[in-house]
């Protein structure tokens, strides 16, 4: 029999619904694997006993006929998302030990609609991170080697742990979440696709917060279809958020294989940035040509304000992050560090309980929003955000359906190589991403080819609000053209 | 406001006058069956922790979602400070850290409140109405609760009150003395609580006032203020105001200077101390909550708020004066509070305003308090005490036997006319029957006869003997009418 | 603009994050490097900008006044690292 974690989720899922194969077998294939996997410190907690129970429910709905769209299906849930009863800890030391007595809204909308959870996906403590390597679980490996290397990479951040999953077959699809980048740079990274909706998409509730006008849920999974099967899934209105949007959620999936003839894509000249390598040039290039090839019209757009994205990006989110994460005092759950009195109590848990970029963050946030700075910082970069959104509308208003970039400005570098004294080299890593969180738009990553070193590399189509669909026509025309990026081979087992 | 420095506000200090200024933070809790941000529910009291939903907790991934009720009891609140609704406000982060604050922020508005400026008439004891302005109310949550005797080394945390809506009305440096800011939160306090917005019951805590004073030479800059935090009865205000104005007066007279700084008033004690939490400067980074969007409503959402108020302490009053004919300051006591506004109106409507007034205002509000009841459970209806005047007016009894009549319908009950005709109290207006009580007093009194005739005040004597002799049943009027004509007295 | 060692003192403070005095340099360092990556947004002519207040155009919803929740201290006490009778337990806190 063929090795069932090698399918698609879109595969597995046609094949649960012809009960060639039960919930339960796959499970059990996708629960090995993981074992397996274990020196990838992909999975933060396992819960093999919870996914074979689901499974067993799902075996039992499908033979009622009351299986649900993702019937049976096993993925992995990035460890921001709360999950009831199931320690949920942001993969941070200050909430290490958390249990929620609640399911985030996400989730509950896959197991509502049948899915399998294998366990919970290691990420970037608190989701601030482009490498993974400041969770407190240790940094997960990526599947990925370059050719004819054994030196462990970076399988990107925040969700390395779900792109990592997702690319070494050891779940169907994985969710995610996006503050700057954290879906679309790891799925480059490592040859899977993933899409940030618009913000408002993904109900917000139950998800540990980073920067709450930034965040936003969604999947990564092997292939845009099934990434189109999955946000059908997660995404919805959310009473519980106020700013979840309440527009009806399209069946996604039918906009994979739409023709895209006619269709306006624009490249901003300002994302020719200086010093981009003649790789990634390259892959932007070849990704027009496919769009091309496939009917679209590829026009040359401007979006001036793509430069101050990234600082101002540096403003806002850690200051939303430092108020965000206040609450993690050592009072009502979590770790507590004695102190003399109740303030060094406070500041004995944060010491020790966050790790070093997030206190760094955390800093940053607290000065720009203190007395006498909040103007010059905070309130100078919500304006720059406005002017940002105001630059794609622009765009947008001249009938260009989506912008075509590069995902990153690299491919995968290795574990321990970037970001030592200045933090600022880490954060280039989202330059091309953040744009997109800025003005609240969708963007998709898709692996577009492989670099000289034998590594995905992704390219990025952003969409208008609301416009998932679009990115989905666009991101399977590239899928066809470029072929599916899958490893080629395991070396953890 | 009150440009004119009244010389009878200022204090007297060892080297001359002194003048207060007063500000008051007044924090209302909104009526509402549940909280601001979260459907937990905001009853008083409750075993700990009870009252908290996982949002009024701050667990991660929670969000804020707003109660619409909370939002049209600030703007109904807004209408009747008669201020500025703002259609479009901002929900802001506060941020400190408190055991008694989940978030590590309170969830306030800064920068763009709900309500801007407003105005309270108030009514001072002396007659004299002073006009204090609103500077704005905003809405924010409440915090919990920390209880520090249960333990030597430790606080214990209860979250119920927290995230619980509260208004918090900020009034302009308008005040100029402890009475005038009793009379104002008496009188904010009846606003509310007329509109239904804040119970106003202060030992429950639903109503605190943060109370700003400072000190100047008459005529001189505002001086530095220090703000006594959290008082909670009227009555503290007053003592704490009088013990702060004192304290400041005191180191600006020995030649020291005022520490802004935020300070307790301890009832055990009557005075106000530093609080020492406080000794650090606050930074509270406020910025606008990203788990909000901005507050907005339409102007015709407000209009029908507005058609729904209820007629609002002072123009009640206004129509008392005008409708009933009673005196500014008697209005003034009967609109207090709105139950014994509409037990006066049920006596008054078709009797002489003025007598229901005097009856309302003296015997039953005293009888009241004398008992320590409440007008919505007085044992003398509106009705029956509407019986009692009308047995008044009509003549049937005296003012003095209607005293009697009231003490026999508050223990036993009944009909005030059924009890009159039962127990013979009737008023004699027979001018026989009286004539013949006269003219026996006169002979039984010759001497006083004399003395009367010479100093004509004495007729009020002979008033006395015979309404004795009647059983106090006698017509007064008819008793003075017929004397003076046997007397002679004109 | 860029920060001192007693701002990064300060600041962490604030934050409630203690700092031992060898942390203090390496931070001050990192906190101007981020600062200076920031000093750019300075060319932008941000005059008549309005601040972006949220990215979705939409209003804010509001909800029914209903009681739906809570009902459930141990739940909310259940991730709690000291308690007593449901009640979360701190340190002595001083007024
Ligand atoms: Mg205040
Ligand atoms: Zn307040």
């Amino acid at each position: 029999m063929t090795d069932l974690t090698q399918l698609t989720l879109a595969e597995a899922r046609d094949a649960v619904a012809a009960k060639t194969i039960s919930s339960t077998e796959i499970t059990k294939a996708f629960v090995d694997a993981v074992e397996k996997a274990r020196p990838l410190n992909a999975y933060v907690l396992e819960t093999p006993e919870k996914a074979l129970a689901m499974a067993k429910a799902s075996d039992e709905r499908i033979a009622k006929g009351q299986a649900g769209p993702l019937e049976g299906l096993p993925l992995g849930i990035k460890d921001l998302y709360a999950t009831e009863g199931t320690r949920t800890t942001a993969c941070s030391k200050i909430i290490g030990n958390f249990v929620p007595a609640y399911e985030s809204t996400v989730t509950s909308q896959l197991w509502r609609d049948g899915a399998v959870m294998l366990g919970k996906l290691n990420n970037d403590e608190f989701a601030m991170g482009s490498s993974n390597e400041t969770s407190a679980f240790g940094p997960v490996v990526s599947p990925w080697q370059r050719t004819g290397s054994n030196a462990k990479l970076v399988p990107g951040g925040s969700s390395g742990g779900s792109s990592a999953a997702v690319a070494a077959n050891i779940c169907l699809g994985a969710t995610a979440t996006d503050t700057g980048g954290s879906i679309r740079q790891p799925a480059a990274f490592t040859g899977t696709v993933g899409i940030k909706p618009t913000y408002g998409r993904c109900s917000r509730w139950g998800i540990v917060a980073f920067a709450s006008s930034l965040d936003q849920a969604g999947p990564i999974a092997k292939t845009v279809r099934d990434n189109a099967i999955l946000l059908r899934s997660m995404a919805g209105f959310d009473p519980k958020d106020s700013t979840s949007v309440d527009r009806p959620v399209p069946d996604y999936e039918k906009a994979v294989g739409a023709s895209v003839k006619g269709m306006k894509i624009g490249i901003p000249k300002e994302y020719r940035v200086d010093g981009m390598s003649a790789e990634i040039e390259a892959l932007w290039q070849k990704g027009a040509d496919m769009l091309r090839a496939a009917g679209a019209e590829i026009v040359e757009v401007s979006l001036p304000h793509t430069k101050y994205a990234l600082p101002a990006y540096y403003i806002v989110a850690p200051a939303e992050a430092s108020s965000n994460l206040a609450r993690y005092d050592g009072v009502r759950y979590g770790v507590r560090v004695p102190g003399k009195d109740i303030v060094s109590m406070y500041e004995n848990t944060r010491a020790e309980g966050f790790g070093k970029e997030v206190r760094r963050r955390i800093m940053i946030g607290t000065y720009v929003l203190s007395a006498g700075y909040y103007d010059a910082y905070y309130v100078r970069a919500q304006k720059i955000r406005t002017l940002i959104r105001q630059d794609f509308e622009k765009v947008y208003a001249q009938g260009v359906n989506a912008i075509l970039t590069p995902a990153t400005p690299s491919a995968a570098f290795g574990i321990g190589e970037k970001g030592g004294a200045d933090p600022v080299e880490m954060y280039l890593n989202d330059v091309f991403t953040v744009t997109v969180n800025m003005a609240g738009l969708p963007g998709i990553a898709v692996p577009g080819g492989l670099s000289t070193e034998g590594l995905p590399l992704g390219l990025q189509l952003i969409g208008r609000p609301f416009d998932e669909e679009t990115l989905f026509s666009l991101g399977e025309v590239i899928e066809q053209a470029a072929g599916r990026i899958a490893l080629p081979q395991r070396w953890w087992a | 406001m009150n440009a004119t420095v009244d010389p009878k506000k200022l204090i007297k200090g060892a080297t001359g006058d002194w003048e207060v200024v007063i500000g008051m933070e007044i924090h209302a809790q909104v009526t509402s069956k549940s909280k601001l941000f979260s459907g937990a529910s905001t009853e008083f009291g409750g075993d700990p922790n009870d009252h908290v939903s996982l949002v009024d907790a701050a667990m991660p991934g929670m969000l804020p979602v707003i109660n619409a009720e909370c939002v049209a009891q600030a703007i109904r609140t807004g209408l009747g400070l008669k201020a500025q609704i703002n259609l479009r406000s901002v929900f802001d982060r506060k941020n400190y850290f408190y055991p008694d604050l989940p978030q590590g922020y309170q969830i306030s508005q800064y920068k763009d409140p709900i309500v801007g400026e407003g105005e309270v008439l108030v009514d001072l004891p002396d007659g004299q109405q002073i006009t204090v302005g609103i500077e704005r109310l905003h809405l924010e949550q409440d915090a919990g609760k920390s209880l520090h005797d249960q333990s030597p080394t430790l606080s214990f945390v209860d979250l119920n009150r927290s995230g619980v809506a509260l208004m918090e009305i900020v009034s302009r440096p308008d005040l100029r003395s402890s009475e005038e800011a009793r009379a104002y939160v008496t009188k904010l306090r009846t606003i509310l609580r007329y509109l239904g917005t804040c119970d106003g019951n202060m030992e429950e805590g639903s109503l605190r006032a943060d109370v700003n004073v400072s000190v100047r030479r008459p005529g001189e800059a505002l001086g530095t203020r220090c703000e006594i935090k959290n008082v909670n009865s009227i009555r503290f205000i007053g003592q704490a105001i009088e013990y702060e104005a004192r304290r400041q007066i005191g180191i600006l007279e020995d030649g020291g200077k005022i520490d802004q700084e935020t300070r307790l008033f301890d009832p055990g004690k009557g005075e106000t101390r530093s609080m020492r939490s406080k000794e650090e400067a606050h930074d509270y980074r406020y910025f606008p909550d990203p788990d909000l969007l901005p507050l907005e409503f339409t102007q015709a959402y407000v209009d029908e708020l507005k058609k729904g108020l209820p007629e609002l302490p002072d123009e009640k009053k206004a129509r008392f004066i005008a409708t009933y004919g009673v005196t500014a300051y008697d209005a003034g006591v009967l609109v207090a509070e709105r139950a014994g506004a509409d037990y006066f109106e049920a006596v008054a409507k078709g009797r002489d305003g003025k007598a229901a007034a005097n009856w309302v205002i003296n015997e039953l509000f005293g009888r009241l308090n004398k008992d320590g009841k409440d007008v919505t459970n007085s044992p003398v209806s509106a009705a029956q005490l509407g019986g009692i005047v009308d047995l008044i007016s009509e003549g049937t009894i005296s003012g003095k036997l209607a005293k009697d009549l009231f003490e026999i319908v508050w223990t036993e009950g009944g009909d005030p006319k059924e009890i009159v005709e039962a127990r013979g109290m009737k008023q004699v207006t027979d001018t026989g029957a009286i004539e013949a009580a006269v003219d026996a007093v006169i002979a039984a009194n010759p001497d006083k006869v004399e003395q009367a005739k010479a100093k004509p005040t004495m007729i009020g004597w002979f008033v006395g003997q015979v309404m004795k002799q009647s059983g106090g049943k006698a017509n007064p009027q008819a008793v003075n009418d017929i004397l003076k004509a046997k007397l002679g007295i004109e | 603009m860029s920060v001192d060692s007693a701002t990064v003192r300060r600041i962490a403070h604030l934050a409630r994050i203690s700092v031992n005095d060898d942390e203090i340099a390496p931070l001050q360092n990192e906190l101007n490097a981020i600062l200076a990556f920031v000093e750019q947004l300075n060319e932008v002519d941000v005059a008549n900008v309005e601040p972006m207040t949220s990215v979705t155009p939409m209003q804010l919803r509001q909800r029914e006044d209903k009681v739906t929740d809570g009902h459930y201290p141990n739940k909310i006490v259940g991730n709690a690292p000291l308690t007593e009778d449901n009640y979360f337990l701190v340190p002595k806190v001083v007024e």
